[in-house]
């Protein structure tokens, strides 16, 4: 609705991860009406009552199992809650044992159905919400895992691969009617604080991802990597000749 | 993304003054029911850390595991009317200042950082330059949620269990892990204080000040040219202040400057120390004159560099930090400025301050009357540990303490002559929590 990013109504789908919290306060802070959805019923209400305290003007928890529910369908009861939909968040998924899935196609058929058919199934419903508006943003959390297949991760990166294909293709599609939709790559995400600086330079917290996420809901895209700079190292690595690459354990 | 129970491999993990390091597991809980004591003390021991300021050992368990808090930063309740706010152990100072400071409110005593969560606040009983008025940390903590490792969730206070709530506060997180704490806020009038800094050219010029300005200021701290001998020894600025009647509520901003890299040695020399002082002493000439400084440049000055403590290079720093008793302070500080000088030391950052007598609830707690001086030290091996071998005596010929949140080096014995009370202490400690500081200062397990 408005530019400067105050007041939004953002429904979060996968609210419980660290960088959607992040998020959520960023725009709990400018007096938010936010819908929190995720799997468990003690862990929305400890988010929600840190984000009510935090300056948003409504929560509305919703515990649903996203893989499995009817998008479609749960999406419009939750724009009910808040009117009008200035933000869909998807940030669910499932890193997945990459190592397991080799060996068990059941898991790797998880990932591929959570990460991409499922995380579709709701971004078409967000996208079909957003263009009978004519307005509002979807901002997808893909990966840079998704930008070259590596041994070392290669399904969970197909999954997050296919999806920015799609969400490139749904900016286009929405691109003549007003709203929006953007595809937010994390680098490596220090979610796990350890050795002091010993994970060097490349690794970022989830605020930093959180806080490209909020500028994503105001402009740019309709592919943003954050921080900004793994654009430049995610070109060097696509550019990179196979034989290289396969000798190096990425 | 990641699940959230899985205890990481083990990790060479340092601390702040980045002396002492050692592997452990680290589990980082994103919700309360995610913090999983079994797993945790399966193999031995755990103890729970928060963003790791603490300078040497307290915050180490090498072998064990630690729970880092950092992720259960949430708030829990914040009634701005009977200014009382519960949070999760994990939020930071820096967090809960822009989040209430716009009310009005502030925290009522806070340390020289805003990157202290409050279950280190709680488990170190931290001060600030308001000491002398409102005593350390835990005499404004209401009630603390205490996760016993035989999974017992207790809520203790003044009035349930009081011995158990004395002993976690400063307690250095050994009796048990801090899961929330509940703490009374302050009114302020403005986000803004007014500084006075007076420049003195000795030691028995700032016991005066220092002595005079306790009734006419709320926040008082003294920075000492840790550079300067003979007659000069002990010069330095008094800076002291009250909030501003004006200028508004704005938070402090989040952006710091930082290292872009470690240097391979310390950049912390004799040399540059004189330097800095001198700069410092020229900075801070504005004698007697009064200026509106934020809150965030006043009480966090250093927070405005990200991660400081590498300008000492791979080595690392020492912090020295003891308290004297009234009766001995003057002659004992006297002593501790002339040794360091004597060692051909000199300290980059010395601070010094009188602490009030406001008693400290905590059993083990720091903070009692008289004076602490704060001596940043870099790590130069042997000479270092023999010249605050030198400050022990000192400090124990007058009675006085080291601060456990800094120390990465004290013996037993002095841990002891400072906390008499530890026998006291001990049958309050959790039997699967653990610390490198505490089997240092002669403690098994």
């Amino acid at each position: 609705m408005t530019d400067s990013g105050a007041n939004k109504r953002v429904i979060i789908l996968g609210a419980a991860s660290a960088i959607a919290e992040r998020a959520a306060r960023l725009w709990a802070r400018d007096g938010a009406a936010l819908v929190l959805v995720g799997r468990d019923t003690a862990h929305l209400a400890a988010i929600a009552a840190d984000l009510r305290i935090r300056g948003a003007v409504a929560v509305h928890p919703v515990v649903l199992d996203l893989s499995t529910a009817d998008a479609r369908r749960e999406l419009e009861e939750m724009t009910k809650l808040i009117a009008h939909i200035d933000v869909v968040l998807v940030a669910y998924g499932v890193l997945g044992d990459q190592a397991a899935a080799e060996q068990d196609f059941v898991t790797a058929r998880r990932i591929l159905d959570t990460d991409f058919v499922s995380a579709a199934d709701w971004c078409l419903a967000a996208a079909r919400q957003l263009a009978a508006q004519r307005a509002g943003t979807l901002i997808v959390l893909g990966s840079v895992a998704g930008d070259r297949g590596r041994g070392s991760n290669y399904i969970y990166g197909a999954a997050k691969g296919g999806l920015g294909i799609l969400v490139e293709g749904l900016a286009h599609r929405l691109a003549p009617t007003g709203a929006r939709a953007v595809l937010v790559k994390p680098g490596l995400v220090d979610t796990l604080m350890t050795a002091g600086f010993a994970k060097g330079a490349l690794w970022s917290g989830p605020e930093a991802i959180a806080a490209a996420i909020r500028r994503a809901a105001e402009r740019g895209g309709p592919v943003i990597y954050a921080p900004w700079w793994w654009r430049l190292v995610m070109l060097i690595i696509r550019l990179m000749p196979s034989s290289l690459m396969h000798r190096t354990g990425l | 993304m990641s699940t959230e129970s899985a205890l990481e491999p083990a990790t060479e993990i340092t601390s702040w003054g980045r002396v002492v390091r050692g592997r452990q597991r680290v589990a980082r809980p994103a919700f309360r029911d995610r913090i999983d004591m079994a797993q945790a003390t399966a193999g031995g021991t755990c103890l729970a850390v928060g963003l790791r300021r603490s300078y040497g050992d307290s915050c180490l368990n090498a072998g064990g595991v630690l729970i880092e808090m950092t992720r259960l930063d949430r708030m829990m309740a914040l009634d701005t009317q009977s200014r009382v706010l519960r949070a999760e152990a994990g939020a930071s100072l820096t967090d809960i200042l822009t989040l209430v400071v716009p009310h009005g409110l502030f925290v009522p005593t806070c340390p020289g950082t805003r990157f202290v969560t409050l279950g280190g606040a709680v488990a170190n009983d931290v001060h600030g330059k308001n000491h002398h008025r409102a005593g350390a940390f835990g005499r404004h903590v209401r009630a603390i949620g205490l996760l016993r490792s035989d999974g017992r969730r207790l809520t203790v206070s003044a009035t349930e269990q009081g011995e158990l709530f004395a002993a976690t506060i400063g307690g250095l997180g050994l009796t048990g892990l801090i899961e929330w704490v509940e703490l009374d806020l302050v009114p302020v009038p403005s986000a803004w204080l007014e500084v006075e800094t007076v420049r003195f050219a000795s030691l028995d010029a700032f016991w005066e000040i220092a002595r005079a300005s306790a009734a006419t200021h709320e926040h008082t701290v003294a920075w000492i040219d840790g550079a300067a001998s003979g007659p000069a020894l002990g010069r330095g600025i008094f800076s002291r202040a009250n909030w501003a009647g004006a200028g508004g509520f704005a938070t402090h901003r989040d952006r710091s400057l930082r290292l872009p890299f470690d240097p391979p040695f310390t950049l912390v020399t004799p040399a540059t120390i004189r330097w800095f002082n001198a700069l410092y002493d020229r900075l801070g000439a504005r004698n007697g004159q009064t200026r509106a400084q934020h809150y965030a440049l006043f009480f966090f000055p250093l927070d405005r560099i990200g991660a400081w403590n590498r300008v000492y290079g791979r080595r690392g720093f020492y912090q020295y930090q003891c308290v004297i008793p009234p009766a001995a302070q003057e002659q004992a500080v006297r002593a501790m400025l002339q040794a360091v000088v004597a060692a051909g030391e000199a300290s980059a950052l010395a601070v010094l301050k009188t602490f009030g007598e406001l008693p400290s609830l905590g059993i083990l707690s720091f903070p009692r009357a008289g004076a602490t001086l704060a001596l940043d030290l870099a790590n130069r091996g042997t000479r270092t540990l023999e010249l605050m071998e030198k400050l022990d005596a000192i400090v124990r010929d007058a009675a006085g303490a080291l601060y456990p949140a800094k120390d990465a080096r004290m013996s037993a014995e002095m841990f002891r002559a400072g906390y008499p009370q530890w026998t006291r202490f001990a049958p309050h400690i959790d039997p699967a929590f653990a610390s490198d500081f505490w089997r240092r200062v002669g403690h098994d397990r």
